[in-house]
């Protein structure tokens, strides 16, 4: 069966400055891949390409047999990629459910009582249908994350991405929002995840990718990428990290 | 038929008389900042204490020139104090005084704006190393609070100049009135002729005022860290 | 103080106030407009209308309201457009207000932050649901501040109409001064003119920026 995302030969520059150095990559559907390394290779920059947050100056994204790179048709690409970003980014003049509906009902045209269900239903597994009438000023950073993701959910997407998500959090708070996305693998969403919590990783992703310095310097499956790192690249990034 | 309102410009002194009534206004303008300037400093370190009974009268003050329209204190000034006072005051120097007062409490409110926005452990630095109250003043905080006082301060020029358009309505001659004055005589002549005055004096309005923008935004972009 | 003349004279400042209140909306509402628009295209980028809508501002910003008003009263009709002195007064005030309410708008929509346009793009939002739903509800709470000081602003400048033999609060006591000569009662009415129509916009506005601060912040 074909990848649901190809990437080949990803080039991205700003201005002369080159971030993204000729990424391969190939994602099979249902798979989850960790995408680690050091602050400032290009990861994050990376994901952002995937959803035209960013523009591409060479190579192809290849997303359920479009290349889209060539593509006009954002909007719709979006809602079939849901991202959630570091910053959560509730709309702060919305409630959390008004929040979650927004793009369904006015993008997808959606009706309104079917979207709803889906909501609560969404916020029923993260624990937070009681906070469905709130307002995000009201929320702790974890309750804001978990909504964050059931906002992008509620799209009906195709593949998830998530860009550092706990990296903003108090620690104690990361846990209920990473057990939020192991729920998620553990149904099959196929999903891309930017982050530097190791252990989440190794315990959740089917193939790790270690970027540097805008280039792809491993790939491999998970368990075998912490316990057996080939580069000398990723074994000096996971020893810093191992205290 | 419009050039026939065009050459009136360049007839005789006309465009002369203009500019004379310009720098007559700008003259006024000029000492009413420099009057601001120095009472604006003084006032602007007087209101950042913290009493209230100091506080209370200069923030009456600031605030009478923010509600009441310049104008209005134009007016004022010019009828009342006449009137009330028995004292002869020249349009001029009504304008002079309107505008020192405007400009003081506008530049005490930048200054004490300035120092108060500077981070307090300037303040606090200074103490401990042993500097006077004075000296703090002279060597660390003014001159801070000064380069953040310019863009705002330019801001207020510029506002002033544009308000020098009003001093013609209390009689002062200036470029209005002295367009006023050629249009009366070029009327029956050349009809279009206020479209071309009252359009000069426009064009003269923006030229000064423009640039002094530009370097208050420039400025402000410069020393933006 | 003489109290009988001004009880006699009161119904001139009822009409001056009611001329100028209303001169003043009317603007304002207008140059909210304008603002609005012009802001809109230049957070956007529009080219070529965002290059003119510099030069609008420019000039709008950078000559007196007077001038404008001369220019519109009696420089127009000599080249065959005339307009009522009323006409020219909200004309020239939104002229000016817009540039002034398109600096305020601007700055609010710059303020909201890039990841919240970003979110609202992840989700498939398209540049007019972005404004209506993401950007404008957040520019708002950000420009009443700079929003309601135009307004006042504005308000002040109708007194700049008098120029243009407009009935408003200052022209009425200047033409009461020259029949009357009561000066001191014909100012101290024109001050308290003034403070009636400022004093409850500026409370209005101090509570107004009060609330959307909680609205954004929950302090």
């Amino acid at each position: 069966m074909a990848p649901i995302l190809e990437i080949n030969g990803l080039v991205k520059k700003f201005g002369d400055r080159v971030v993204l150095d000729g990424i391969d990559l190939h994602v099979e559907q249902g798979k989850v891949i960790a995408i680690l390394g050091p602050s400032g290779c290009g990861k994050s920059t990376f994901l952002r390409c995937i959803n035209g947050l960013e523009e591409v100056q060479g190579g192809e994204i290849i997303f359920e047999g479009e290349d889209l790179t060539k593509t006009s048709k954002w909007r719709e690409v979006r809602q079939k990629i849901g991202m959630v970003f570091q910053s959560y980014d509730l709309f702060p003049n919305m409630t959390v459910m008004e929040n979650i509906l927004l793009s369904p009902i006015k993008v997808q045209k959606r009706k309104r009582e079917e979207v709803e269900l889906q909501a609560l239903e969404l916020l029923e597994r993260v624990g937070l249908a009681d906070r469905a009438n709130a307002y995000p000023r009201e929320l702790s950073g974890g309750q804001k994350q978990r909504i964050a993701i059931v906002r992008a959910l509620c799209t009906n997407p195709k593949m998830m991405l998530f860009d550092e998500v706990t990296a903003s959090l108090d620690p104690e708070m990361v846990r209920e929002v990473l057990e939020v996305i192991a729920q998620l693998a553990k149904q099959g969403m196929t999903m891309l995840i930017v982050t530097h919590e190791m252990n989440f990783a190794e315990l959740v992703a089917d193939e790790v990718v270690f970027m540097d310095k805008g280039k792809i310097h491993e790939k491999a499956p998970a368990k075998e990428f912490f316990a057996n790192p080939q580069t000398q690249r990723a074994q000096q990034f996971i020893n810093i990290l191992k205290f | 038929m419009l050039n026939s309102g065009v050459s009136v410009l360049f007839e005789g002194i006309n465009f002369m008389r203009l500019l004379e009534g310009l720098f007559h206004t700008l003259r006024i303008a000029l000492i009413a900042i420099v009057i601001s300037i120095v009472m604006g400093i003084m006032i602007g370190m007087i209101r950042t204490s913290k009493n209230k009974f100091v506080q209370f009268p200069f923030k009456l003050y600031l605030e009478l020139f923010r509600i009441i329209p310049i104008l209005v204190w134009l007016f004022v000034i010019y009828y009342i104090v006449p009137v009330n006072f028995n004292v002869e005051l020249s349009a001029d120097m009504v304008a002079l005084i309107v505008f020192s007062l405007w400009g003081t409490a506008e530049l005490s409110d930048i200054v004490r704006g300035a120092i108060i926005s500077l981070p307090k452990h300037q303040v606090e630095s200074s103490i401990a190393l042993g500097l006077s109250k004075f000296q703090m003043y002279r060597y660390v905080l003014l001159p801070q609070a000064a380069k953040r006082s310019i863009p705002p301060m330019i801001n207020l020029i510029t506002r002033m100049i544009k308000t020098t358009a009003l001093l013609t309505m209390i009689g002062v001659v200036e470029v209005i009135k002295v367009g006023q004055q050629i249009i009366q005589l070029y009327n029956t002549q050349h009809p279009t002729v206020a479209f071309w005055i009252y359009g000069i004096i426009f064009f003269f309005y923006f030229c000064i005022c423009f640039p002094l923008s530009r370097i208050s935004r420039r400025l402000e972009r410069k020393w933006a860290a | 103080m003489d109290w009988q003349y001004i009880i006699e004279v009161l119904p001139f400042y009822k009409t001056a106030l009611w001329l100028t209140v209303k001169l003043a909306a009317i603007g304002i509402l207008f140059a909210t407009i304008v603002g609005l628009i012009c802001s809109s295209i230049q957070y956007f980028k529009v080219k070529i209308l965002d290059k003119l809508v510099q030069v609008y501002l420019e000039i709008a910003r950078n000559t007196p309201l007077l001038i404008q008003l001369f220019f519109l009263y009696f420089g127009l009709p000599k080249v065959g457009i005339t307009l009522s002195s009323e006409m020219c007064a909200i004309i020239g005030l939104t002229f000016l207000g817009g540039s002034y309410m398109a600096e305020a708008f601007r700055a609010g929509m710059e303020a909201v932050s890039k990841s919240q346009v970003e979110s609202g793009k992840a989700l498939g939002l398209s540049s007019f649901q972005l404004v209506r739903y993401v950007i404008f509800p957040q520019a708002f709470s950000y420009s009443v501040p700079a929003y309601g000081a135009n307004c006042i602003f504005l308000i002040k400048e109708t007194s700049v109409f008098s120029g243009i033999a407009i009935l408003e609060l200052t022209n009425t006591t200047k033409n009461l001064m020259g029949i009357y000569y009561k000066t001191n009662e014909a100012l101290f009415m024109l001050v308290i003119g003034y403070l009636i129509i400022l004093l409850p916009i500026s409370l209005f506005l101090m509570w107004l920026e009060r609330r959307v601060r909680y609205a954004e912040f929950g302090r």
